[in-house]
């Protein structure tokens, strides 16, 4: 699989991560699949629920993916991914990471040293849960719908 | 007939890619074990590998989270629908935020690190937490000891006592060669020799509705081992404000109960005892006494509640009661629910900040005595210029057995207004009891029955042991 990316996306997800810094930023990405590739249509920004631990820690409580995810709905696209940034940390997943992962999401992961948006990378999980495997991003340029 | 779950994307790959299949079962449990059984690739996705569903696995039945109904025993009917949907958490990697462990503690806590639910990550967690103990009595004792040999990093300890030797049959931080000194000092001490690795951070105070927010703030758990119903509020408030977890526990003779209040998660204290007994009806522990074993079962609870809290393992005492009875040897769990209408916690709280807990409690309000209490010394006085001076004991015979004034006559404060009778309004009486409370209520007893020359002794058989008749034994 290839996650699919908008410009307008990948400078989203960098604009929050820089914003939320030193806390960690996080959101789910909404999109819809076509074979083999993830298309980014939309992202879904939410509020890191961790308080306790923001700066290495995020969490995306059911509450709120419910309601994402209802939201997607009414656009006909679905969770295809998660981001979320490492402070002055690089674009890897944690093992923490890796045990509270769900199948088949693109984890896109900002590395955000010193506070400036830096590397972007995507992983997904593997079937037996063992790794996280890196998987292509590609970036594209806006389709004009009415072309 | 059959239950609808809705299946979210991540996991539509192992059921056919359906974003719905039909299930038939009784429980969500049954549920999750044939969803499972059918799409074999899915279990290890739902489920760790010790069997339990993954923490960010969430289950609704239609749209009520399991773990608010009865969790996997929830039962389901047909027409229900049931979703699962992800929370979805992680980060960088724990090393930077948790401190490290060095060599001698990895050996000391090496029983723990070889613990599935405790291992590096916990014992670190266990390293970098902050609990306060708010008392350091019979409970705060077994519970400091535990959860600094468990290697909690630091532990906060708020008292303003001194170590009496009737404290020692149950207060086991403390030894006799600290009798007379500060508790603070005494438990700090012990801790250290304990374990080193503790930091001890003391508060030589009463914890009161000044101070009590800038002491708790800065920690991240309260375990309240309080022997009053001011502090008790108190702490509970506080917590609920703070939005802190309060571990609570409490005792009583041969009785004990604990919990763990988290107005997050689920009940306070009020929720439970909206208002607290009129004074002087629950005795406290040196009134009523106390099975000093009893104190370390309790206090050993809340450490243990503490820790999984720490550890984020288990099932927390959240939302239930638990009710020991020692004599017995019986464990009792109540449940609790949270009260929508609760002053604290409710959704429309009409305590939003600290109050006067003493007033709250009627203390304070008593009427006045002056005039109304002797003197060991008095008594003794008078008692020999006037033979036919009444002296009541109004303690239970078992307190009498233990010690008592020659020549007083015995009427426990229960029996007193039923034996009226026996006593010559015309007399003197002085009331006495162990400490100079109970002597009170009985003059109280004594003055509406129309007694005039009455007076309670000041201290008690306490003070007359101290003052008058050292032959006596105190207790």
């Amino acid at each position: 699989m290839t996650l699919v990316l908008e410009l307008r996306h990948a400078t989203a997800i960098r604009r929050h991560g820089e914003a939320d810094y030193p806390a960690e930023a996080c959101g789910l990405i909404g999109g819809t699949v076509d074979g083999a590739r993830k298309i980014t249509v939309a992202l879904v920004p939410l509020v890191n629920q961790r308080t306790d631990a923001a700066r290495n820690r995020y969490l995306i409580d059911p509450v709120s993916f419910r309601r994402a995810q209802e939201r997607l709905d009414r656009d006909g696209l679905e969770v295809i991914g998660v981001y979320h940034s490492h402070p002055d940390h690089p674009a890897v997943p944690s093992t923490f990471d890796r045990e509270h992962a769900w199948p088949w999401l693109s984890y896109v992961i900002l590395g955000v040293p010193r506070g400036h948006a830096a590397e972007l990378k995507s992983w997904t999980l593997s079937d037996d849960r063992a790794a996280f495997d890196e998987e292509s991003i590609t970036l594209e340029e806006r389709k004009v719908v009415w072309q | 007939m059959a239950v609808t779950v809705l299946i979210p994307t991540p996991l539509r790959p192992y059921v056919g890619g359906r974003d719905a299949v039909q299930v038939e079962a009784a429980s969500i449990g049954e549920l999750l074990d044939r969803l499972s059984g059918e799409h074999i690739a899915l279990r290890k996705h739902l489920f760790a590998d010790d069997g339990r569903l993954r923490s960010f696995v969430n289950v609704y039945l239609n749209d009520r989270d399991i773990r608010q109904l009865s969790a996997q025993e929830t039962p389901v009917r047909s027409g229900d629908t049931v979703s699962i949907i992800p929370s979805i958490a992680g980060g960088t990697a724990v090393a930077e935020a948790l401190p490290k462990l060095s060599h001698e503690e990895i050996l000391r806590y090496s029983r723990h690190l070889i613990l599935p639910d405790v291992g590096v990550e916990g014992q670190r967690k266990l390293k970098a937490a902050r609990v306060l103990l708010v008392g350091a009595g019979g409970l705060g004792s077994p519970a400091a000891l535990y959860l600094a040999a468990a290697g909690v990093g630091t532990i906060g300890l708020v008292d303003f006592d001194v170590v009496d030797k009737t404290n020692l049959q149950r207060q086991i931080i403390h030894g006799t060669a600290t009798v007379g000194k500060p508790k603070l000092e005494s438990a700090t001490a012990r801790i250290r020799d304990l374990n080193p690795n503790v930091r001890v951070e003391t508060f030589e105070t009463r914890l009161t509705s000044e101070n009590a927010l800038d002491i708790i703030r800065d920690f991240d758990i309260v375990a309240d081992g309080t022997d009053n119903f001011p502090t008790r509020y108190l702490v509970n408030d506080a917590c609920v404000l703070l939005g802190k977890p309060n571990v609570y526990g409490s005792i009583f003779r041969f009785e004990g109960q604990a919990s763990v209040f988290y107005a997050k998660a689920g009940p306070c204290y009020r929720c439970l005892y909206a208002e607290p007994p009129p004074p002087g009806l629950v005795p406290s522990c040196a009134e009523g006494g106390v099975l000093g074993v009893l104190p370390g079962i309790i206090g050993s609870i809340q450490a243990m509640e503490t820790i999984k809290l720490i550890l984020g393992a288990g099932e927390p005492l959240i939302g239930r009661l638990v009710l020991f009875d020692a004599l017995k040897l019986q464990f009792r769990e109540l449940k609790l629910e949270k009260d929508p209408d609760c002053p604290v916690c409710g959704s429309h709280p009409s305590v939003t900040e600290l109050i006067d807990y003493e007033a709250f409690c009627g203390i304070g309000a008593e009427p006045s005595y002056d005039g109304a209490e002797i003197t060991a010394q008095e008594l003794k006085a008078e008692w020999e210029r006037d033979q036919d001076l009444l002296v009541i004991d109004v303690r239970e015979p078992h307190e009498y057995e233990i010690a008592h004034i020659d020549g007083a006559v015995l009427i426990p404060l229960g029996e007193l207004p039923d034996r009226l009778g026996e006593l010559d309004g015309h007399r003197a009486v002085v009331t006495h009891c162990h400490h100079g409370a109970r002597s009170l209520k009985a003059l109280e007893i004594l003055k509406a029955a129309g007694f005039s020359k009455v007076r309670s002794l000041r201290g008690g058989i306490d003070a007359w042991a101290v003052n008058v008749d050292p032959s006596l034994p105190r207790y």
